[in-house]
């Protein structure tokens, strides 16, 4: 065991190659384009250019759903903090998975066979139309804005450790041409060209997850308490095998780890970007057959995590993981560098380029989607306009939301912002999931629920974290322990905004005076259970 | 303005307010609320206790079971084995209990439809 890890140790005094991992990443960069651009020359409608025309199977999309799903925080974040914090990283991984059965069982079918392109297709179904598509686009992009910040930061973290650039300027490039890419996938491909780039990441990270857990499992003699034992041998926390139990990272404040919990479990079925996905497959059967296939391939994805991380613990270790210049990011990329030195760490951080990539295209088709189809289609054009414009519209709104994306990862480098995915998720659940079960399960549910669930659970969200020590008060927080105005103890705003939106979503149905139509609340339950009159795939 | 923006079919023959009270419908309904509203809830109520369990019994969790693998550890992997078997079970009821009711019904709205 010791011989196998100063080896390990031998081969990290190789220096990175940032040639060869700039290689690699090109290299998929290429592969992916030209699949982009083949699948570019299809889209002419609105469905096709939004859903990818309703065509790919259920495996097809299961695929696209994870990599939707595992963005650089799952994949990055979850090793990194099984790395440092041990079973309390391991916590992560499991709401993100069991969260699925909420989009399983509750949601996705009957969004697929109510909707069309958005969320808000849904909630307005049998509501008024514009308060609610406003409210819902609003939330969509907020949602998106925190998720697509938090991936570009990312981006300018993970280029230091990768390619060795460590300066301003360096990796602001980066971040532009993550953007640039990321904004001609978009156009050129939309949501058909997004899906294929997704579906080859997942492949990808997927194949390179297993690998590495075989090799760190292999290690050790193919057994869990042993890998377990290793890591605990090397552990600097005290006593040493506080990492297999939780507490390392939550311990002094348990109310935040259920409040982050309640977040996760609730927040993946309002995520839109995730929504958005059950309108690619042609029929609500392929989009429970989507989810399930995202269950086994995302579920198996957080086992291998468990292994990575603690077998980064082990190669690697938590002190070392920390002191690169990518922190908690960086423990997946080393441990790759501690395997299989320089090649298989350009391999994964390719990879784990892809993923951001990836990831920003689907949230921006998501986005551009959202407002050019609810707001500019819908609200400004009442349903008037010709589609083609609305197509057009959304082009243009890829762009401007590029330019920002580009704009606010510079802007947040060396920021502390891990927590715009948590908000991302708390934002989902208290403003997008009630509305989303409601409008589904609840008869008496109303406009006024609605708009009042939406814009509560949206602003009680962002008001909490903004008055949480992720702001003030703490060395961590973002400006410092020397202003302090965290009046709200906790990290995580689920536990008051969660129910906080249910029950805006309950009072303002029943204090409603404006009756809704009880024939339109009719029509949406037989389309929703039946799928009659649902969008059909588009031949070409 | 809700009746320009309505999605398509744009104007529908069908009186979707007698169709939701016919038996088939109701039935239908009934069996999907019946299978899947429990599953929700025990779901939920099992991984809340889990969080619950790693929030405030930390010692309870660390209980070593056999070599490093302690009680935390088994609780976390069951919650994959219970996601993974809710999944599977909810595919086999859908698949027969529920595609074939969908099926029979939206064709029968079909036929309604081009009366």
């Amino acid at each position: 065991m010791n011989a196998l890890h100063s080896l390990a140790i031998a081969v990290k005094a190789d220096e990175p190659n940032p040639v060869l991992n700039i290689s690699i990443f090109l290299a998929f960069v290429a592969i992916t384009l030209v699949i982009v651009i083949r699948s570019g020359r299809n889209n002419k409608s609105a469905a096709d250019y939004y859903t990818g025309g309703r065509s790919f199977t259920g495996p097809q999309n299961g695929f696209a759903i994870a990599g939707d799903y595992l963005s650089a925080a799952s994949f990055l974040g979850i090793v990194g903090a099984i790395a440092i914090s041990g079973y309390d990283g391991f916590m992560y991984s499991i709401g993100f998975l069991v969260a699925w059965l909420v989009a399983l069982l509750l949601v996705a079918e009957l969004m697929r066979n109510t909707g069309k392109f958005t969320m808000a297709d849904v909630l307005s179904f049998r509501l008024k139309q514009g308060p609610v598509r406003v409210a819902a686009a609003t939330t969509t992009l907020a949602v998106c804005f925190f998720y697509l910040l938090a991936q570009m930061a990312g981006a300018g973290g993970l280029v230091s450790l990768l390619l060795g650039i460590n300066d301003q300027l360096g990796q602001s490039i980066v971040v532009i041409i993550v953007g640039a890419l990321m904004i001609v996938y978009v156009l050129v491909g939309g949501m058909k060209g997004t899906t294929w780039v997704q579906i080859i990441k997942a492949g990808l990270l997927i194949s390179g997850g297993l690998a590495m857990s075989i090799w760190v499992l292999a290690l050790n003699g193919f057994n869990l308490s042993t890998l377990l034992d290793s890591a605990v041998a090397v552990s600097t926390s005290v006593p040493a095998d506080a990492i297999l139990a939780p507490g390392l990272k939550y311990g002094t404040n348990p109310l935040d780890f259920i409040s982050l919990a309640l977040a996760l479990v609730l927040g993946t079925a309002g995520l839109p970007h995730v929504l958005m996905r059950f309108y690619t497959v042609p029929t609500a059967k392929e989009a429970r057959r989507s989810v399930v296939w995202a269950i086994w391939l995302i579920g198996a994805f957080y086992i291998f995590t468990l292994v990575l991380g603690f077998g980064a613990a082990y190669l690697v270790g938590a002190d070392k993981v920390l002191a690169s210049p990518g922190g908690v990011n960086s423990a997946a990329p080393l441990l790759a560098f501690a395997l299989g030195g320089p090649l298989l760490l350009g391999f994964i951080s390719a990879i784990a380029f892809a993923t951001i990539l990836a990831v920003v295209a689907g949230i921006t088709i998501t986005a551009a989607t959202s407002f050019a189809h609810d707001i500019y289609g819908s609200v400004i054009k009442k349903g008037k306009g010709n589609p083609d414009d609305e197509v057009k519209v959304a082009r243009r709104t890829v762009i401007v939301i590029g330019v920002l994306a580009i704009a606010g990862g510079i802007g947040v480098q060396g920021q502390n912002i891990a927590f715009l995915v948590a908000l991302a998720f708390a934002v989902a659940a208290s403003a997008n999931l009630p509305t989303i079960l409601y409008s589904l399960f609840w008869r008496g549910f109303t406009t006024r629920g609605a708009v009042w669930s939406m814009y509560g659970g949206l602003a009680s969200a962002v008001l909490l974290i903004i008055f949480s020590p992720v702001f003030s008060g703490t060395e961590t927080s973002m400006f410092g322990a020397d202003v302090n105005f965290a009046i709200f103890p906790l990290s995580n705003p689920g536990i008051i905004s969660i129910p906080l939106g249910f029950f805006l979503g309950w009072l303002g149905s029943v204090t409603s005076t404006v009756k809704e139509s009880p024939k339109l609340a009719a029509e949406m339950s037989v389309r929703s259970l039946t799928g009659h009159g649902a969008e059909k795939a588009v031949e070409h | 303005m809700s009746e320009s923006v309505k999605h398509a079919p744009p104007k529908s023959t069908i009186d979707y307010e007698a169709f939701e009270k016919t038996p088939r419908f109701l039935e239908l309904k009934r069996t999907r609320n019946k299978f899947v509203v429990p599953l929700a809830i025990f779901f939920l109520v099992w991984y809340f206790a889990y969080v619950l369990a790693a929030a405030y019994l930390p010692e309870f969790m660390a209980t070593p079971v056999f070599g490093r693998i302690n009680l935390g550890l088994l609780l976390g992997l069951a919650q994959f084995v219970t996601t993974f078997a809710i999944t599977m079970t909810y595919v086999t009821f859908a698949n027969r209990k529920i595609d074939p009711r969908t099926e029979e019904l939206r064709l029968e709205l079909e036929r309604m439809e081009q009366l």
